[in-house]
């Protein structure tokens, strides 16, 4: 197991800057995701880091050794592919031993290893099994086991979930969850879906157009992005975001939106430009009677435990995250204001978020 | 309304109209084949009589003329022979002849194996490596370069004959197998590419990244991982290969007279007395019709299975 690590790393295709001088350490033994929606990049980053795409600059480090212009074959990493790619012409058991194959093993340890790794993943009934006759669920596996048998320095996985129904897809986060604290082997991981990334991640890197805006653990990410991309990719929904049109001023802790003045957190930070942008997650909102922004009902979302209500004012749509217990009718007059005060204000011209109190 | 069955599925009807359409294009298709095989078990005299006989005694006389040269010998000769030693020199004995050696036939047989299987597996293999390159790689000029390969395919191939005549008969490649080989692997190999590149294409570019992943390089992940699942398309484009190298007249007339000369220019050149020896004939175009047969037998599963099927979610 080994640390990986990408220094000024870019890859442009023509014209295209696919990847723009990334840097980032992903630690030993650490279930790091990279999420970002699609066309941001983490598959190239990924492909990368494996070899199956040669850098156009920079450097990959995997352990100490710089792997950046290595074949594949040479890097000692596994990749588990979206579509799985098992090979077809071949049963479980002689897809999971093909990587121990090629490195030379003698057969009981072949043998051996891989029953091993099938017992590990629950696979070991279906080992002379054809690849076609298997469920998603059990490929995905299968696809786990072939990288698993190797022992590889570092995982590697795009999206491995993506193709599995609903149902399949939480047993397998769960299952891929406990098979890293099993292993603990170093993992990359790649998807589009914050949920996934969420709950398997020891860290998250957010991508976008190609460069990594924040690499934190999953609570950072969440509750102090450090641009507004992140802040609005991250949570469903998104945070709400409303035009401020003055200029922060460092130590200001109150701010004045449409005549109406909102508290905000100490600000440590002046803002570059007059046009900044006030961010707050749905569910530092609340609805009030006597304060707040004036707005009316335009659209109602339950989602169980708790609803969702879109208040349409002169700013914007806001969304509001309240217990189920808040009746409101659709049109009906409301005001929308902070319950709290973890307000972000993001820098107009840097889309950075500006430190304060909450937020540094 | 008969609503027992999908809409999608055919009605009894034209289920059974398809399948007279299918027996009656057999039963053309298969006459002069049966005719042939027929010809070939009867006698000389059977073989032309009028009206031709459906019903006949068979005999193995066109197979013994095809492997044999005989020569006719008068009465008191063949009585002062010691007895036939087994069954076929009896046979050409109660003909008034004897056997004077093995005819060219097996020889020729033998040319056309060689040259038939030799391209065919020339052009697949070859066709197979340039498929794959043109699907994976970024080749300058690729659509250009398809184009042309395809191009060689816009005129009959005879009608290069001239040039390729004078080109062997300078190169020393004219009546050899060598020349043979590359002449029909040059002709067959733009369809090659191009049938293989579509299957080619079809065959996500994961698996070789997966095999390269595991350790082997490229060309290994090919042969390993990549040829295997192109295995129906190469069974299709060896099938089409082989048919035409195998059937090939005109320029094994052309370039080939003694040393590498095929089966087909050959088999219209058995003569027998007073007339063509059909049963002969009969017997060596049957016996030349086998191998394509058995060998599209063979590779049938092949184009039947999708082996991919099922292999990757799309």
């Amino acid at each position: 197991m080994s640390q990986i690590k990408i220094v000024n790393l870019q890859k442009s295709f023509g014209d295209f800057t696919a990847v723009k001088n990334s840097n980032l350490t992903i630690n030993d033994k650490e279930f790091f995701v990279l999420l970002g929606p699609s066309g941001c990049g983490k598959t190239t980053t990924l492909r990368m880091i494996a070899g199956l795409e040669l850098p156009t600059s920079g450097e990959i480090y995997l352990g100490d050794e710089e792997v950046g212009m290595l074949r594949a074959s040479e890097r000692d990493i596994a990749f588990v592919f979206q579509l799985f790619a098992l090979y077809p012409h071949m049963n479980v058991r002689n897809n999971l031993s093909f990587p121990l194959k090629m490195q030379g093993y003698k057969k009981s340890d072949i043998k051996n290893r891989v029953e091993e790794a099938a017992k590990l993943l629950r696979i070991d009934h279906i080992l002379n099994s054809n690849i076609s006759s298997l469920s998603g669920g059990d490929r995905q596996r299968v696809a786990l086991g072939r990288a698993l048998v190797r022992r590889p320095k570092a995982f590697l996985m795009d999206e491995p979930l993506g193709t599995l129904d609903a149902e399949f897809r939480e047993l397998m986060c769960l299952e891929l969850k406990k098979l890293h604290l099993d292993i603990g082997a170093t993992t990359v991981y790649v998807t589009h879906d914050q949920l996934e990334a969420m709950s398997l991640a020891d860290r998250i890197a957010v991508m976008d157009g190609g460069e990594i805006l924040q690499a934190d653990e999953p609570n950072i990410i969440y509750n102090k992005p450090k641009t507004k991309f992140v802040a609005s990719f991250i949570g469903s929904p998104g945070m709400n975001f409303f035009e401020v049109n003055e200029g922060i001023s460092k130590d200001q802790s109150f701010i004045n939106i449409e005549g109406a003045k909102f508290d905000i957190p100490k600000q440590l930070e002046e803002s570059n430009g007059s046009k900044n942008f006030f961010g707050i997650r749905p569910e530092n909102l609340t609805l009030s009677n006597n304060e707040g922004l004036k707005g009316s009902v335009f659209g109602l979302e339950y989602l169980g435990s708790r609803k969702i209500i879109t208040v349409k004012t002169s700013l914007g749509e806001i969304k509001v995250k309240t217990d189920i217990s808040v009746n409101v009718k659709l049109n009906e007059n409301v005001q929308v204001k902070p319950s709290n005060n973890n307000i972000i204000i993001f820098d107009g011209e840097t889309d950075k978020s500006l430190n304060s109190e909450f937020i540094n | 309304m008969d609503t027992s069955r999908s809409y999608l599925e055919p009605s009894s009807f034209s289920k059974k109209m398809a399948a007279a359409i299918i027996i009656v294009y057999a039963v053309i298709t298969l006459i002069p084949i049966s005719w042939m095989v027929m010809t070939s078990f009867k006698n000389v005299d059977s073989a032309i009589s009028y009206p031709p006989e459906v019903l006949f005694e068979p005999s193995l006389e066109g197979y013994v003329n095809l492997f044999t040269n005989r020569s006719r010998q008068s009465q008191e000769y063949l009585d002062s022979l010691p007895p036939p030693e087994n069954w076929y020199e009896e046979l050409v004995r109660s003909r008034e002849m004897v056997i004077t050696g093995p005819s060219k036939f097996l020889g020729r047989y033998s040319n056309s194996m060689i040259i038939g299987f030799g391209s065919t597996f020339a052009s697949v293999f070859l066709g197979a490596l340039a498929a794959y390159a043109f699907s994976r790689f970024r080749v300058p000029l690729k659509d250009d370069l398809l184009f042309f390969i395809l191009s060689t395919r816009m005129f009959p191939p005879i009608a290069v004959a001239v040039p390729i005549f004078i080109m062997y008969r300078k190169l020393g490649l004219g009546d050899t197998h060598l020349g043979m080989i590359i002449l029909y692997t040059v002709v067959n190999l733009s369809l090659a590419v191009w049938l293989l590149k579509g299957f080619m294409d079809e065959i996500p570019k994961e698996y070789e990244e997966a095999a390269m992943i595991d350790g082997y390089s490229r060309l290994q992940a090919f042969f390993k991982v990549v040829l295997p699942q192109a295995m129906t398309g190469i069974a299709a484009t060896a099938i089409f290969c082989m048919i035409f190298s195998w059937n090939e007249y005109a320029f094994a007339v052309l370039l080939t007279q003694f040393n590498a000369q095929t089966a087909p220019p050959f088999i219209p050149t058995i003569i027998g007395e007073g007339g063509l020896d059909w049963p002969a004939i009969g017997a060596g175009t049957t016996l030349f019709l086998l191998p394509v047969m058995i060998f599209t037998i063979i590779l049938r599963k092949h184009l039947l299975r999708g082996i991919t099927f099922g292999a990757v979610r799309k």
